[in-house]
């Protein structure tokens, strides 16, 4: 513990609260994300994972509470900083939402078309660089996301999050629908990316094999608000039914968490 | 540029990322043709993201490549290992669909155009088909009748369409009688608007009217509807179910149609009538009793107005055929509701104002 405490905090929640009409998803949530980890955040369906990624985001106003990017209250940014900002983040939704009418390629360009005006070639030449790395072959560039499986929309999707080279990259649910095989290789995408491009990663997953393979730390949510975070050594001694449940059954034994 | 006796260095310094990427990427053009025996500086590079590193990756190849390895110094260890990245990464892909043939590709699209034409007639023939034995066998199988959804569609094609309906019918009705009294006033004949009017509106416009005013309305409606339930796979899950999608989502939506098309009609004749006999009111003086009268006796022969409501049901068949045909023709993404709303529109105005010709003929050969 002693080791995180020194390192720089880029996400810091504090308090936040979040209700929909009489349903409340988030009361008195903090959680923090150091710099160059893999955060991984768990918790049972409708407990809030997809609203406090868009959240911290900036998708979704929150009622109450702060939440901090790289020390910089995100309700408190004027327009013009908040797009400065958003720069420096990449987000994943998690079937690619990539824009339908435009290919691969010209998807990647999107976000560098908005921010910089750089020569046709230099955006073709980095697409092509990004879709590479993120494991597409070449083929894929020319097509329309109609034209991929899901596998390939997700990581196309990765591809134009890493477009502005954030330095934070937030995934959801990034190997839901994908094949055990296609998911092992994408939390080694996952892992081997942040270790060559130095990203901090918020993944929201329900996948064991991801917490597994690539999370430095995972937070829990449950009763509306995080109530661990740790490694998954950590997680396993903790007492709290739902944990207990997801880390210690029969699918946690499988992957070899446990037992 | 440094030159020493140990030969030509070049120094890069600053921050190699995005935000100059325009300016790098010309600094890296200028260097191009520089000869190996120059030395690479890096030291005094601030940052670099990928962008950057792809820039001195391809200095770095495309110097080696004309002159074989070329030195470079002072990159540090992270750096280095992006570069590595990048030279694995270094994968051309193309941005957009091959190009084609301009002269080649026009015939292509000429001939897909037509097949597509003949194959869309082709299937709408067949849909009329399917449609019309999954309605006869509902007749020995009277559950398969959604009772609820057809009563519901009836209100949302026919009640909810009579407001602008009617209003459009009583406007065109004032318009016919305001126009036609110029050209008949030049004969003194000006009480034979009401004539005019009523054989215009209720054999050809209000049918006519109605019609494009339910395909644009209640036409393009199906299509969306039973388009997105395609792309959410509700369809597929009824048939796994072993629900028939005609039976539940067409048949509801053509049934509605029929009486919907014939109510409106008439509503839109009689709109009609009461706007163009306003109309002789105001400006012609003509009084509504005198103008009652003439519609009457333009009425004497009854096809006048049998030719206009025969036509309507048959128009309401065409127009949820081709919306729901349509809308089940759906595929892949958002974008392909929106192409077939269009199409199921313009393709149900197109069979409605072409089957009117036809009925023209008709009656013409029947003498009514």
């Amino acid at each position: 513990m002693t080791e995180t405490e020194n390192r720089e905090i880029v996400i810091k929640v504090r308090e936040l609260h979040n209700r929909f009409g009489y349903q409340v998803v988030h009361d008195n949530l903090n959680i923090d994300v150091y710099r160059g980890e893999i955060l991984g955040l768990v918790g049972g369906s409708g407990t809030g994972k997809s609203v406090l990624m868009k959240s911290i985001i900036n998708l979704i106003q929150p009622q109450n509470g702060t939440i901090e990017i790289f020390g910089k209250n995100q309700a408190e940014l004027g327009e013009e900083e908040k797009s400065k900002e958003r720069r420096r983040f990449g987000v994943m939704f998690q079937d690619g939402a990539l824009f339908s009418s435009l290919t691969v390629s010209q998807n990647i360009q999107v976000p560098l078309k908005e921010y910089f005006d750089l020569s046709k070639n230099l955006l073709h030449e980095i697409a092509a660089l990004k879709i590479s790395m993120v494991g597409l072959p070449a083929l894929a560039g020319p097509k329309y996301p109609s034209e991929l499986s899901g596998g390939m929309r997700k990581r196309a999707g990765l591809a134009r999050a890493l477009a502005l080279d954030p330095e934070i990259v937030f995934l959801d649910e990034p190997t839901a629908g994908l094949d055990p095989i296609g998911a092992s290789k994408f939390d080694r995408l996952i892992k081997q990316l942040k270790e060559t491009l130095g990203l901090t990663v918020f993944l929201v997953t329900h996948d064991l094999d991801t917490l597994h393979a690539v999370c430095d730390r995972i937070a829990v949510l449950a009763d509306n608000r995080v109530i661990v975070v740790g490694t998954i050594e950590e997680l396993i001694e903790f007492d709290h039914p739902w944990v207990r449940e997801y880390f210690c059954g029969a699918r946690a034994r499988a992957a070899g968490i446990t037992g | 540029m440094d030159q020493t006796a140990h030969g030509t260095t070049v120094h890069f310094g600053g921050d190699w990322v995005v935000d100059f990427g325009a300016e790098l990427e010309h600094v890296i053009e200028d260097m191009e043709q520089i000869p190996r025996s120059v030395r690479l500086e890096f030291s005094h590079i601030g940052k670099m993201d990928t962008l950057g590193a792809w820039l001195i990756y391809k200095l770095l190849r495309n110097v080696e490549k004309e002159h074989g390895a070329i030195k470079y110094h002072g990159l540090s260890t992270d750096y280095q290992d992006l570069l590595v990245t990048i030279k694995e990464n270094d994968n051309p892909a193309k941005s957009s669909p091959p190009r084609r043939n301009p002269v080649i590709s026009l015939a292509e699209d000429i001939g897909f155009a037509t097949l597509s034409i003949l194959e869309s007639f082709g299937q709408l023939l067949g849909f009329v088909g399917l449609v019309l034995v999954r309605f006869l066998g509902s007749f020995r199988d009277i559950k398969r009748i959604k009772w609820t959804a057809l009563v519901f569609q009836i209100e949302q094609v026919g009640l909810r369409a009579m407001p602008i309906v009617g209003l459009i019918a009583f406007l065109i009705g004032a318009v016919i009688v305001n126009q036609g009294a110029v050209q008949l006033r030049q004969f003194g004949l000006e009480i034979f608007v009401a004539d005019m009017l009523t054989v215009s509106q209720l054999r050809e416009l209000g049918v006519l009217l109605t019609a494009i005013i339910v395909a644009g309305r209640s036409g393009s409606a199906f299509t969306a509807q039973i388009g997105s339930m395609v792309l959410n796979e509700e369809v597929a899950a009824m048939e796994t179910i072993g629900i028939n999608p005609i039976d539940v989502l067409v048949l509801p939506r053509v049934l509605a149609l029929v009486p919907a098309m014939v109510i409106l009609t008439l509503f839109a004749d009689i709109m009609g009538l009461i706007g163009g006999g306003l109309m002789a009111w105001i400006s012609l003086d003509i009084s509504p009793a005198v103008f009652a009268d003439r519609v009457q006796a333009a009425l004497v022969v009854p096809t006048t107005y049998w030719v206009g409501l025969i036509k309507a049901p048959v128009f309401g068949v065409v127009i949820a055929i081709s919306g729901c045909l349509e809308g089940l023709s759906v595929k892949g993404t958002a974008e392909s509701v929106g192409r077939h709303t269009t199409k199921s529109v313009v393709q149900s105005i197109f069979l409605v104002i072409v089957l009117d010709a036809v009925f023209a003929v008709f009656f013409t050969a029947i003498d009514w």
